[in-house]
């Protein structure tokens, strides 16, 4: 896989630890396929999704789960108007997202939260499409193929794959082995096998050895750049009793 | 007397079984977990990747990387679990949540359900429904038996796009107990003062009515 180097930094060995955001996203450039990770605001990359609305690069396609909120997350993509397809389960909370969508500057395509999840794990598992009942006679199974099995329908899905993947997690060690926390993990695993290049933003970085390999959530041949980030942590809904 | 919100969603945790896991969407579903019957225990999935959700937080509690699929923060009970998006609709989609409650605009005599869009007005995508529908083995649907105008949310087909076919079981409204047996929904509980003209009258649907329907009970 010599391809998946390509222009990333000089490295040794298994050391995926780059110490810049332009490093980080070194190749990344105009009309690519790119996954971000998140719910929400939760579990985003913060730095990779800021820098790339720096680097003003244009035509993504972009597959998350959401679209950020006016301001934040991919919201800033929004702003900078680099996406030109959005694959995405929910894109409420975002004014601009609407207008963009309403106006035809953007394509979006609507996935079931599950089936977008399924796609993006068939496609780092090298799985080309599989059947699913969901969305079976409504207007997501439109144009697809169906099939029965045992008695009941099924819609024939295509997986997805990336150009870059960007994702965030808790924890990583040099080599790229990473732990999530607790409800920031959501599409992050799934996207990092899917990604041709996949950079993991990370809140903290140790050396092998310091994480226990038995609480391995994500293991390091799916990462191939592992930058320290800072996060704000933006909350959407913040509620208490 | 229409049944509030909060006893529509006291009414359905009367559904609640020891030991089931359950799913519960927005809206009125949420609500259900604030009447949990005494004595039993039951487990909460976000399918943003939290089995065992907890109360909402205390100030000092909050943590952004602990959130709903509502994107509100949550806290974990004791014994709860996260895992990623494809793990969570693995257990949805494999059958494996014991009960989804879930809200709709419409619901049909077929079972079928609408949910998530209304033609005109924005669409904001459908999240994690259509896979909640296809992959409950039990639904118990929460809504509003009639729009303001008093036209019937309970149909002999759905106007809307569709959310899922063939899914919906039963169905819980501010008037009555509804469950889908054989093409038409059993009048099984009508809400407390409510007479079974003025449901029949709010029922588009093919209604099977029984000698007795006994008025719901409320109080846990």
């Amino acid at each position: 896989m010599a391809a998946k180097l390509e222009g990333s930094s000089p490295r040794k060995g298994f050391n995926k630890v780059v110490s810049t955001y332009q490093e980080a996203l070194a190749g990344f450039a105009d009309g690519m396929t790119v996954m971000v990770g998140g719910f929400g605001l939760c579990g985003i990359p913060e730095g990779l999704i800021k820098t790339v609305s720096e680097m003003g690069v244009k035509n993504l396609t972009c597959i998350s789960n959401n679209a950020g909120v006016d301001g934040f997350g991919l919201g800033l993509w929004l702003e900078h108007r680099q996406i030109k397809t959005m694959i995405a389960s929910y894109v409420g909370e975002n004014a601009l997202f609407e207008q963009l969508f309403l106006s035809g500057e953007m394509q979006v395509i609507l996935t079931p939260q599950g089936t977008l999840a399924e796609k993006i794990r068939a496609g780092g598992a090298g799985i080309p499409a599989f059947y699913t009942a969901t969305g079976y006679g409504t207007v997501v199974a439109e144009g697809k193929d169906t099939r029965e099995f045992n008695g009941r329908m099924y819609v024939l899905e295509e997986s997805l794959r990336a150009d870059f993947s960007l994702i965030r997690a808790w924890k990583a060690d040099t080599m790229g082995n990473l732990i999530y926390r607790k409800t920031a993990m959501n599409f992050n695993p799934m996207m990092a096998a899917a990604g041709k290049i996949t950079v993991a933003e990370v809140e903290e970085i140790v050396q092998p050895g310091e994480l226990n390999p038995e609480h391995i959530h994500t293991p390091g041949i799916y990462v191939d750049r592992v930058i320290q980030g800072t996060f704000e942590k933006r909350i959407e809904q913040r509620t208490t009793r | 007397m229409s049944l509030s919100r909060e006893q529509i969603a006291q009414r359905i945790a009367q559904e609640l079984k020891d030991g089931y896991y359950v799913n519960l969407g927005i809206g009125i579903p949420t609500l259900v977990a604030n009447y949990i019957p005494k004595g039993i225990e039951v487990l909460f999935q976000s399918e943003n990747g939290l089995l065992g959700m907890g109360p909402f937080p205390t100030e000092d509690e909050v943590d952004p990387d602990l959130i709903n699929a509502g994107k509100q923060t949550v806290t974990a009970v004791t014994g709860a679990c996260f895992f990623s998006s494809a793990e969570s609709f693995a257990m949805i989609r494999g059958g494996h949540v014991d009960l989804t409650v879930l809200g709709a605009f419409e619901v049909d005599q077929e079972g079928n359900i609408a949910s998530w869009m209304i033609p005109g007005k924005l669409v904001k995508g459908m999240g994690g429904a259509m896979d909640l529908v296809a992959g409950a083995e039990n639904i118990i649907v929460a809504m509003a038996h009639a729009n303001k105008a008093g036209e019937s949310k309970i149909l002999k087909k759905c106007t809307l796009p569709l959310t899922g076919v063939n899914c919906v079981k039963k169905v819980v409204t501010d008037l009555a107990v509804l469950e889908l047996k054989d093409g038409k929904f059993q009048l099984l509980e009508r809400a407390p003062g409510v007479s079974i003209e003025e449901i029949q009258r709010l029922t588009e649907a093919n209604l099977i009515i029984p000698d007795h329907v006994p008025e719901m009970r409320l109080s846990a």
